[in-house]
């Protein structure tokens, strides 16, 4: 939060436009069809009758993400935080690719990453809730792991 | 073209102005993830932007159930198929630093070779257990 002349009134508009941007995120997995598990299946396998269209969610979120991202990096810092907070690594080591293909395996099986996982949850969905009961166990014990290290 | 095409980027442009939003005002990568990980020990010192994005987040998911809840759909497989991929889906995006959001468009966006690289892996592994567990689990 940025230091200067930001008080309680900053700490509402951190809040609420985080909560904004929640609900909006949330909104765009709805629509998109990330939170029918069926549908995300169907893209994945594509070995049987392959639906192409999730690719059009990940299209048209970098299109717009790309260009806005890009507008507001003009800026020398975000309006509620003195800087971006940018991941500085480039280095491809073990723990990004098996980390990447366990949750690949995952989301396969399931048809749910983690976005569209709490959506469904919150709507009411058992399975869903039981899939981000276990996949918070699952960071539990990547973390536990990798402080043991 | 199909509705269900333009329905995915309408809801991927949303997805976009999201991250962007909370790039711009808070400097962050909205990525799942991340926001949703570092909630958990060692929790990070700025938790209150992160609750309050998981929190929009759920209440979307809340009222979208409620107005219409033909948008979540049924599960594809059995319960303990599914815990097994929520295991999975938590272990290996804490450990490959992402998933489909903070991957997938935040990073292939600036164009990082890490999450390049990431997609790739995942796209692969996710094609293969999609299309090898079939109709069988």
């Amino acid at each position: 939060m940025k230091p200067v002349n930001c008080g309680r009134r900053c700490t509402v508009m951190s809040i609420v436009l985080a909560a904004a941007s929640g609900a909006l995120f949330g909104a765009g997995l709805l629509i998109s069809g990330m939170t029918q598990p069926a549908k995300v299946v169907g893209f994945l396998d594509v070995t049987r009758s392959w639906d192409p269209s999730l690719a059009f969610v990940i299209g048209g979120a970098i299109a717009v993400y790309a260009v806005l991202s890009r507008l507001a990096k003009r800026r020398s810092d975000p309006w509620l935080d003195v800087k971006f907070h940018l991941p500085t690594r480039n280095d491809i080591d073990v723990s990004l690719i098996v980390g990447s293909a366990l949750f690949g395996i995952g989301w396969g099986l399931g048809g749910l990453c983690p976005g569209p996982g709490l959506v469904a949850a919150a709507s009411g969905s058992i399975p869903a809730l039981a899939f981000v009961g276990s996949m918070i166990v699952g960071m539990l014990v990547q973390h536990r792991t990798a402080r043991a290290r | 073209m199909p509705s269900s095409w333009l329905f995915a980027l309408l809801g991927g442009a949303l997805i976009g102005a999201a991250g962007s939003l909370l790039f711009l005002t808070h400097g962050r990568i909205a990525g799942i993830s991340g926001v949703l990980g570092s909630l958990l020990p060692p929790v990070a010192r700025d938790r209150d932007w992160r609750l309050a994005f998981i929190g929009g987040l759920l209440a979307a998911g809340l009222v979208g159930g409620l107005v219409s809840p033909s948008l979540v759909g049924a599960s594809v497989r059995s319960l303990p198929v599914v815990i097994i991929a929520g295991l999975l889906v938590g272990f290996g995006t804490r450990l490959g630093s992402g998933c489909t959001s903070g991957h997938g468009v935040c990073g292939l966006s600036r164009l990082s070779i890490r999450s390049l690289v990431a997609v790739a892996t995942f796209m692969t592994t996710g094609a293969l257990a999609a299309s090898i567990a079939g109709g069988a689990l």
